[in-house]
């Protein structure tokens, strides 16, 4: 598939006469971007360059008719495109029906461009298909062991023995488990949290991290549709992916600052100052992705207490509780200041990471309300919006949570599990460091062991990760960003090196 | 719209403390607290223009109205509220056992102890889901033979069972046929208006149910379908219609298949039940397979929540058919990019699951086994009904139409009244447009339900 699609784009490229201005487009969306700012889609910005040259010639018909031309006429425009491409003997096989059947020989989706590659699983897939056997993979932020190998946590093994077999595959309620979200809301507000006692909080089970964000972007655009929302810079970059096409507008703030690969906290409050009052703001809870670097206690305080006075709402989304420091409270401090300096918050919570349960999706959305009648409310309205996206939430990933948390021994063992995970990063990080220093480099690499949790924002240029790709095997996003969860003690001093060869 | 709005730099909203309902407190379209006093309006104005940092903050989702309960699924919930002895609960398709217990089947026990036994990691899918699904749901649908499979012109993305898959596949509609409209059955699956209407998708309604008939409005149905614009996406069931479950016959199929040629319109197939309509898989395709083999560009979202009791797991997928392998990677592409801000990648436990069991042999016969004893279960439970119906009403009504329709659910032809007097009186728990569940049926109860119908039909208007 990687094959045809850069044929296909190669002949576009040649092309460019035959369709004009928005192959440029084209062009410009295949360049992973760290942040992407545009609000349209490519083919919205195309449907506007033609609606634009159209719109004078439309004036003279009737609707009926421009809806027959313009039929017409995207026809016409995929038969030729359909000759340049079939001109160039390609390896696309044609189905020629037999006699007496329908003839379909131009497709309706004919003008469906390819998407460009995911800059972050996309990463992943290249890795894959890297026969060297030197690779290394430090890009997607899935957690691996010191052998390199992925990881299912003891407790997580048991939990599934314990519900294997015994419990029917009823329809989960459209808000999910609530044993699960009980649960969540613990870790994420406090065992004793007076909020879950007195259910002033509007939580559904949603699909990890990134259904939690996308339920409460549609919420968002539904009931305070004149919001936006305010994104760091850098983010990871889906959230942008996700407020667009909930058709949120979106804004950013600094955040990060490159000369300290440190937080650039004087522009940070500048931004949140300078938003108007009552603006939403995405906030990383713990190790922020994609540069670790986290605000000081101090600093969410200060944070908080401006907050507040701006009367802006807090959306933290929360993807590695536990990962960063290894204990689950210490990484719930944020959220914990600002509950307790009286703010209403929302809360993504993901299980992804921390109980290493990626691929079955489990998450938590929260949004703490006045009241228990508001919480009952916003709670329908987000079932309701998750109604038409997915009916309700997939169950497994949210039995294992609940049989875990819900039982002291499972839970007790799952603590020390994460604590061994996040532990063994932030060794890594050490030794990486050290690996460097040894190794003579003039640069000063101390902010990989000041930033925490699985990523660690090196600073490298787009240009500089190409070269660790093409000629060491070394697989990250191009925005700098490692993956600590990918170094071992085996691939850490061929990682440092290449580095050191690369930045020097 | 704002009455009173004062200057951003007290910018704090203010509580009113002790007087909570009062004053309605929100955010107006500037940004600026707006207050719609009440009351005591000179005292409020007072507090407000002094600039306090509250302790504790009102809440911006103050407006908020709660939603109304789901049709389909709040039954169940009010099943569940329900205390008499009697009661039955025919509102959500959620196939029961007579015994009316929730089935798991035994391949689906065997096929997640070979998982647990293999322990395989819980990795992140790739965005279009697990491949050996992919294949396997693919070839399940179209046949291993199909020459659309053999020239890869379909794209197979995993989906979040028969829902998520609607989604993906109308979220792409909007992306790329922004012009054109859906046309859905009347009636439909509750969810599919609610599916477009979410993707921005503009839908309008074919006649189908004819309620003289408690059948097909076959004649209807082609003139709606003939009248809409060309290139108009035509959402069909693929087999065992819900709610109706009335579906056209072979001779039928074709003759709208020819309109749909006529008009240039796009097949859009939402198969659910494929292998529990019938008892066989390949004979519930028949309709997708004929579009297919007629050279029709087709949608075909896909679901193993019935067929494979995977209810919970949310697992199925989206194909687009399409003219060529080029275009077919592109959808595909495009429709990866859909799904990844909704959810990034699909869960992996169902996917798994029925990979296992279309991947084994045996595994697979023994899946088609369960499946026929499922849909012969609900046939004979058909046959009962319709015997004590026919026994029990003097009237001389028709109800063979029950042995006519076919799969999980019948449309009685009662009345929004006459249901709710089968649930006040009755306490069977259905769906307001007078659906009923049979496979929350026992032969048991069809005395007890026939004997409700009767009742409601002929004593309620």
């Amino acid at each position: 598939m990687q094959a045809q699609t850069r044929l296909n784009l190669s002949l576009l490229h040649q092309d460019q006469a035959l369709f004009s201005p928005h192959l440029f487009l084209v062009t410009l969306v295949i360049t992973p971007t760290r942040t992407i700012l545009f609000n349209y889609s490519l083919s919205q910005k195309r449907t506007l360059y033609l609606k634009n040259l159209a719109f004078s010639s439309k004036l003279q018909f009737s609707a009926r008719e421009n809806i027959e031309r313009k039929r017409r006429r995207t026809r016409g425009t995929k038969m030729a495109f359909r000759a340049m491409i079939s001109s160039r003997a390609t390896q696309q096989s044609k189905w020629v029906p037999s006699a007496g059947v329908a003839r379909q020989m131009s497709s309706w989706f004919g003008h469906v461009e390819p998407a460009a590659k995911d800059p972050i699983l996309g990463v992943t897939e290249a890795f894959l298909a890297d026969p060297s056997p030197d690779k290394v993979n430090v890009g997607v932020g899935a957690y691996r062991d010191d052998n390199g190998k992925p990881v299912v946590l003891e407790c997580v093994r048991e939990a599934e023995r314990r519900i294997a077999g015994n419990l029917n595959m009823e329809y989960l309620p459209m808000g999910g488990s609530s044993h699960m979200i009980e649960e969540s809301l613990k870790l994420a507000y406090g065992e004793d949290s007076d909020f879950i006692k007195d259910k002033r909080i509007a939580a559904v089970q949603a699909l990890s991290g990134t259904g939690a964000c996308r339920l409460f972007a549609d919420f968002q655009k539904r009931f305070l549709p004149d919001s936006q929302i305010y994104i760091p810079v850098p983010t990871w970059a889906n959230h942008h992916n996700i407020w667009r096409d909930a058709r949120v507008p979106q804004n950013t703030f600094r955040y990060y600052h490159a000369e300290t690969k440190g937080l650039d906290f004087s522009s940070l409050m500048e931004d949140i100052k300078n938003a108007p009052n009552g603006s939403f703001f995405l906030l990383h809870a713990c190790a922020h992705n994609p540069t670790g670097v986290d605000p000081s206690e101090e600093q969410w305080r200060e944070i908080s207490h401006l907050f507040k006075s701006k009367n802006h709402f807090p959306l933290f989304d929360m993807a590695y509780q536990g990962f960063a420091s290894g204990d689950p409270e210490r990484d719930a401090k944020a959220i914990r200041i600002f509950l307790d300096d009286g703010h209403l918050i929302g809360c993504a919570q993901s299980f992804a990471k921390n109980m290493g349960l990626y691929g079955q999706r489990a998450g938590c959305l929260s949004i703490l309300c006045d009241n228990e009648m508001e919480a009952v409310a916003v709670k329908s309205q987000l079932q309701q919006l998750g109604r038409p996206m997915y009916s309700n939430p997939p169950v497994h990933g949210a039995l294992i949570v609940s049989t875990i948390l819900g039982d002291p021994e499972l839970k007790k063992l799952w603590l020390q599990e994460v604590k061994g995970m996040a532990d063994r990063i932030i060794g890594m990080r050490t030794t990486l460091r050290e690996n460097l220093e040894k190794l003579g480099s003039p640069l000063s690499w101390e902010h990989i062991t000041n930033q925490i949790g699985m990523f660690c924002y090196s600073g490298m240029s787009p240009e500089q990760v190409d070269r660790l790709t093409n000629e060491y095997h070394i697989y990250m996003t191009r925005n700098g960003r490692i993956s600590m969860a990918g170094v071992t003690t085996g691939n850490v001093g061929y990682l440092a090196n290449a580095i050191h060869e690369v930045t020097k | 719209m704002a009455s009173l709005a004062f200057s951003s730099t007290s910018a704090s909203p203010v509580a009113l403390r002790g007087r909570p309902n009062k004053l309605a407190i929100g955010v107006a379209q500037s940004g600026a607290c707006h207050v719609s006093a009440r009351g005591s309006d000179r005292k409020a104005r007072l507090f407000i223009t002094r600039a306090v940092a509250v302790e504790k903050k009102v809440s911006r989702f103050e407006d908020v109205a709660m939603a109304p309960p789901d049709p389909i699924l709040g039954v169940s919930e009010a099943f569940r509220a329900c205390t008499n002895e009697s009661k039955l609960n025919l509102g959500v398709g959620a196939y029961r056992t007579e015994d009316l217990q929730p089935y798991v089947l035994n391949v689906v026990k065997k096929a997640e102890k070979l998982m647990l036994e293999k322990g395989e990691n819980k990795e992140y899918l790739p965005i279009e889901g697990l491949a050996a699904f992919n294949k396997a749901t693919a070839e399940l649908l179209l046949g291993a033979d199909n020459h659309s499979i053999q020239s890869q012109r379909v794209a197979t993305v995993q989906g979040l069972s028969g829902t998520g898959s609607l989604r993906l596949a109308a979220a792409f509609i909007n992306r790329y046929c922004p012009n054109s409209k859906v046309l859905i059955s009347s009636p439909t699956w509750g969810n599919h208006k609610n599916i477009f209407n979410d993707a921005g998708v503009p839908w309008s309604e074919y006649r189908y149910y004819d309620p003289k008939t408690v059948g097909l409005d076959f004649e209807g149905m082609i003139a709606d379908i003939k009248a809409a614009p060309s290139g108009s996406f035509i959402l069909l069931h693929g087999c065992a219609h819900n709610p109706t479950g009335i579906d056209p016959t072979p001779e039928q199929w074709t003759k709208i298949a020819d309109v749909l040629e006529e008009k240039g319109h796009t097949p859009f197939f939402d198969v659910a039940y494929q292998g529990f309509a019938s008892g066989s898989l390949d004979e519930d395709a028949f309709s997708v397979r004929l579009f297919v083999e007629r050279g029709f560009e087709v949608f075909v979202a896909q679901s193993y929540s019935k067929n494979l009791g995977l209810y919970s797991e949310r697992i199925g997928a989206i194909n687009v058919i399409c003219s060529s392998s080029g275009v077919a990677n592109r959808v595909k592409s495009q429709l990866k990019r859909l799904a990844r801000p909704m959810y990034s990648n699909p869960p992996v436990h169902g996917a798994r699951i029925v990979a296992n069991v279309v991947g084994d042999p045996n595994l697979f016969s023994e899946w088609k086994a369960e499946m026929e004893e499922m849909a012969g279960r609900i046939k004979n439970v058909r046959k009962r009904l319709y015997d004590n119906l026919s026994q029990k009403d003097k009237s001389g009504k028709d109800w063979s139409f029950i042995l006519r329709q076919i799969g999980m659910f019948s449309y009685t032809g009662l009345n929004t009244s006459q249901s709710e007097n089968m649930t006040n009186k009755w306490h069977v728990y259905m769906t307001k447009d007078g659906r009923i569940s049979l496979a929350g049926l026992s032969l048991a109860k069809c005395d007890y339900l026939a004997d409700a119908i009767i009742d409601s039909y002929h004593n309620v208007n």
